[in-house]
């Protein structure tokens, strides 16, 4: 395989040099080769993807036809956001100042697991991915940020950094970082600023971490699975990434599937992919589905009716009002009480709030007041246009998106349970209210890590 | 404290924060939202100048 920068195919070419073995045309392309424990040594993820990338430190022109490359693929960032990869890369690597990068791993979303998959069973992936992409926008430096929770995580990280540093050559330098708990402790300028020194909360003042983030510099943000993407399109090129997936929409990426399912568990799909394919590949479901929520507690509720007919892409699912974030796909059993459940979640949601900002301190509290009373059956007149009312009030009145997040999960839930949220105005608790909760959510005392 | 400065473009919710009319400032009104941003004890306000 040629590194060859031709003019007539540099796009086409891939970038690394060696023994990379064919390309897989189909899935698992990330998931390839994941052993059934543990973590992929350092000789198994070279025979499963390949040679290291080359350590040529002034390869200029090869670290610039990267980003051609990942502009080509049409990666999006898989930390929900889904922002084109190559113009955030260009846009650091022009900033002022040495740029760094920041890699994403702390994954505070409940329903979410294929960041800590990534960590603890395919860490040269993501080490690859990393230094591939800071060397392609001129940093000679690299934050991985894992959550203080997550022990096996940080634990595997390590160990492949340590496994690299006997290497000759390798760079540049990955540190790891520990960033604390918390829903909203994982938003970039969050990140930014526990790296800073200071707390991890977000803010909106300018400027925005492409610009100033760490320690002033140019920082590149990004979600850990989108580095792993990087890592595997330097290997193949776009051409094959984008064999995968959607025109608007290319490739593949993770999915934490979740509910009641034979096999839940994280997946790799491509965009564009059935979720009744997904459930099969899941071993179908265990009862029937009352709702499905995507993209995780800051997502969207979806009747389960529609089941059948949902595709996994965010053009498929916008018109349900919904999009996939960061790969969450949440099933809720028939067996639930989707009030009980909702008022639960939102009363977490509003706990997790930075505290920063009024609307947000007051409104979610309000609403998640408000649910657990229509629960319980002693809401006062009107509650769902309270919730209504509320839901104007809070939206986009914070720092953050968090406030934003919380009023399109309850205005969902609103919609798709809108009879059994009457039907608890009413009547109050039903039986399902005290079954043992479905919606996952983090218990402060366990370390959380991958099944 | 900023609704009574600028009552034409800021009311005050029920927890006594600010919600902002986001249409563009008439010249008029300028200086005093400039004086209404900078009365904000949380420095939570900002007067932004946008290009057409």
């Amino acid at each position: 395989m040629s590194t060859g920068l031709n003019s007539t195919t540099a796009e086409l070419e891939p970038i690394l040099d060696g023994t990379a073995p064919p390309p897989a045309a189909s899935l698992p392309r990330l998931l390839e080769g994941v052993p059934a424990h543990g973590a992929m040594s350092l000789r198994e993820h070279l025979d499963t993807h390949g040679e290291l990338p080359s350590s040529r430190r002034r390869d200029q022109r090869s670290a610039a036809a990267l980003i051609d490359q990942i502009e080509q693929a049409g990666l999006g960032g898989r930390g929900g956001a889904g922002f084109p990869m190559a113009k955030k890369m260009r846009t650091v690597a022009a900033g002022r100042g040495k740029p760094i990068v920041v890699v994403n791993a702390t994954e505070g979303e409940p329903a979410s697991l294929k960041d800590r998959t990534l960590l603890e069973t395919l860490p040269h992936l993501v080490l690859d991915g990393i230094a591939l992409a800071a060397r392609a926008i001129g940093a000679d430096e690299a934050i991985l940020c894992v959550c203080e929770s997550a022990g096996v995580g940080f634990d595997c990280a390590a160990q492949a950094i340590a496994e690299r540093d006997q290497l000759r050559g390798y760079w540049p330098r990955i540190l790891l970082s520990s960033a604390p708990q918390g829903y909203v402790a994982g938003h970039e300028s969050a990140l930014v600023n526990h790296l800073n020194g200071g707390p991890g909360k977000p803010t909106f003042s300018p400027p925005l971490p492409f610009e100033r983030g760490v320690r002033r510099r140019p920082t590149l943000v990004n979600n850990v699975e989108t580095v792993a993407h990087v890592a595997l399109i330097a290997r193949h090129g776009p051409r094959w990434f984008r064999e995968l997936g959607l025109a608007d929409q290319p490739g593949s990426t993770l999915v934490t599937l979740s509910g009641p399912l034979a096999y839940p568990g994280v997946y790799e799909v491509e965009y564009g992919a059935s979720l009744s394919s997904l459930l099969d590949a899941a071993g179908g479901t265990t009862t029937r589905v009352r709702a499905v929520l995507f993209g995780g507690y800051a997502g969207t509720w979806v009747d389960g009716a529609s089941l059948p007919t949902l595709v996994l892409s965010n053009a498929h699912l916008a018109p349900h009002g919904a999009s996939l974030g960061a790969g969450v796909v949440l099933l809720l059993s028939e067996l639930a009480c989707p009030v009980a459940e909702t008022a639960r979640v939102t009363r977490w949601l509003a706990g997790e709030s930075a505290g920063q900002c009024g609307p947000c301190i007051h409104g979610l509290d309000a609403l998640a007041q408000t649910l657990e009373e229509v629960c319980r059956g002693g809401a006062r007149g009107d509650a769902m246009a309270r919730i209504e009312q509320l839901s104007m009030l809070v939206n986009r009145r914070g720092a953050c998106a968090h406030p934003d997040g919380t009023v399109r999960f309850v205005t969902s839930a609103a919609d798709v349970f809108a009879e059994e949220l009457a039907d608890h105005a009413r009547y109050g608790a039903c039986e399902a209210c005290a079954r043992q909760p479905e919606l996952p959510l983090p218990t402060n005392r366990q370390p959380i890590t991958a099944a | 404290m900023c609704a009574e400065l600028l009552p034409e473009r800021i009311a005050l919710d029920e927890w006594g924060y600010p919600i902002l009319d986001e249409r563009p400032l008439p010249t008029e009104l300028v200086s005093h939202a400039q004086r209404a941003a900078q009365a904000c004890p949380t420095f939570a306000l900002l007067v932004e100048r946008k290009r057409d």
